[in-house]
């Protein structure tokens, strides 16, 4: 396959970026994205130029590194994928790959394509943990949980914080990923003891952090690689509800 | 009192009273309907009608205040959201998220909102405003509403008003269901019902609103 990747760069958090376009040639079908990429910056790096910088670590959809903009897609075009999982036979050969960073107020970009997501960071801080008594660890099954509420925090739990919901609202609101986070502990007998206090921080330093607000148009749901639901964001809505009165 | 300013300083706070004003315009917008469909009645069926609503005038009054309450707070919060979500994104995409991640209602809940506010203060100047100045017992409103100039015989004010009304059925085709979502109210054990009632609100209420100026503007 060809491709021309016409890719955003940008020296630094403070400098102007501009699109630049590449042209890729001998890419094969079963190339993953990244490693089309790699394989483009080997060809920058054999002809002196600065490679493209983007952001990946694990490579297999876990860890929520990555996270591309491609042609106005977050993680590009497949359902519940990430970046790092896509493969060339996504797209068409002769084919045009736009690649931006994920444009946020509150994910700056530091170079080209990757993006200071430490808001995300500052956001768990303010809630995202539980308290644990020290001493021995407690046996697995001393405390049973409904099935139901299991299934629906380990849904949000596989939140990998990757941003996509972010990148594509129009709001920039982080409420699905808050929304996963909240539901995570309020569901289970761990969460409880700041079960209010959690919800009020988390949503109290994501406003501070310059999010959106959600207006719900579940864009987030289309684009988010692990598939979470906009239902997440009824039960934050709930939860804050519920802390505040 | 500072939790109370805190919780409405909060997006999720100023989605909430987006949320409850915008439902409870809908409700007004069902009770505002039954009456207009009196106008098939003819014009002494609608004239006692208004003449009625015009010997309750003190509740008349407080239900005026309490709309007008209601639609500077939805109005203000939502161009504060608006402005603060522009903020939250002032670079765009190059290419931007289209019609495979959201739906046009629901991307333009601004402007279908700030076109039915033009319609809104074109219709309480022509309307309401021409009706508070008429006091005598055979006043006749149905005259105003169908006939006058403003009135929907008269094509383009028809046509405007279907226009405005199309908006309006886009604004809640998003906004009613939206406002249970954001309620806390959104999940799947409650979706159809909230859907099923949405589709009265959203869609059959608009309708019943256009068919005033359809028939009298384009049908009679
Ligand atoms: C009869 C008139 C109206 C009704 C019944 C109505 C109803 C609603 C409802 C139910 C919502 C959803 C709230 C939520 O998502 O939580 C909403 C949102 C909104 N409305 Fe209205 N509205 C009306 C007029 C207006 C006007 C005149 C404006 C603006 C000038 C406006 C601007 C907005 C905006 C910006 C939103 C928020 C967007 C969003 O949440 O997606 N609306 N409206
Ligand atoms: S909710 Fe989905 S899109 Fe958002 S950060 Fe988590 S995994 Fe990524
Ligand atoms: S690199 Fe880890 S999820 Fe993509």
């Amino acid at each position: 396959m060809k491709i021309t990747v016409q890719a955003w760069r940008q020296s630094s958090p403070t400098s102007a970026g501009e699109f630049v376009s590449y042209p890729v040639d001998n890419v094969s079908e079963d190339m993953s994205f990244f490693e089309m990429m790699d394989k483009l910056n080997n060809n920058l790096i054999r002809q002196g130029k600065d490679p493209i910088s983007f952001d990946h670590d694990c490579r297999e959809g876990i860890c929520g590194t990555c996270g591309i903009m491609i042609n106005g897609r977050a993680h590009g075009p497949l359902k519940g994928v990430t970046s790092c999982q896509l493969h060339m036979r996504s797209f068409k050969d002769g084919e045009t790959l736009v690649v931006e960073p994920w444009r946020a107020n509150s994910f700056p970009v530091i170079r080209d394509l990757v993006v200071d997501r430490s808001s995300f960071d500052r956001v768990m801080e303010s809630g995202g943990y539980v308290s644990v008594n020290t001493g021995g660890v407690p046996d697995a099954n001393a405390t049973p949980i409904l099935k139901n509420d299991v299934d629906l925090a380990f849904d949000a739990a596989a939140c990998i914080g990757c941003g996509a919901c972010v990148a594509t609202c129009k709001n920039s609101s982080a409420m699905l990923f808050v929304g996963a986070k909240v539901t995570q502990y309020a569901l289970l007998p761990q969460g409880q003891v700041e079960r209010k206090n959690r919800v009020s921080n988390m949503v109290a330093q994501m406003d501070i952090e310059g999010f959106g607000n959600c207006t719900n148009t579940s864009a987030c749901e289309v684009e988010c690689p692990k598939e979470i639901s906009v239902e997440n964001i009824a039960r934050l809505n709930r939860e804050f509800l519920k802390a505040s009165f | 009192m500072t939790w109370i300013f805190t919780f409405f300083q909060s997006s999720i706070g100023k989605k909430i009273l987006m949320a409850t004003t915008g439902i409870l315009l809908s409700l007004f917008l069902a009770t505002h309907l039954l009456g207009n469909l009196m106008l098939f009645g003819g014009a002494e069926m609608f004239n006692n009608y208004v003449h009625s609503l015009a010997n309750m005038k003190p509740v008349v009054r407080f239900a005026e205040v309490i709309l007008t309450l209601l639609f500077l707070a939805h109005i203000i919060s939502g161009i504060r959201v608006t402005l603060e979500n522009k903020r939250a994104k002032s670079i765009s995409y190059k290419i931007s998220p289209g019609p495979e991640t959201t739906k046009l209602h629901s991307r333009s809940m601004a402007i279908s909102g700030s076109i039915v506010f033009i319609f809104l203060v074109f219709h309480l100047q022509t309307f309401w405003y021409s009706f508070q100045n008429m006091h005598s017992a055979d006043a006749d409103f149905y005259d105003v509403v169908i006939n006058s100039k403003v009135g929907y015989n008269n094509p383009l004010i028809a046509g405007f008003y279907i226009l405005a009304l199309l908006l309006l059925a886009l604004h809640l085709r998003h906004g009613f269901q939206s406002a249970f979502q954001t309620f806390g109210v959104g999940d799947s054990r409650y979706k159809s019902l909230i859907e099923t009632v949405a589709v009265f609100f959203w869609l059959v209420i608009p309708l019943g609103f256009i068919s005033i100026p359809v028939y009298f503007g384009f049908i009679k």
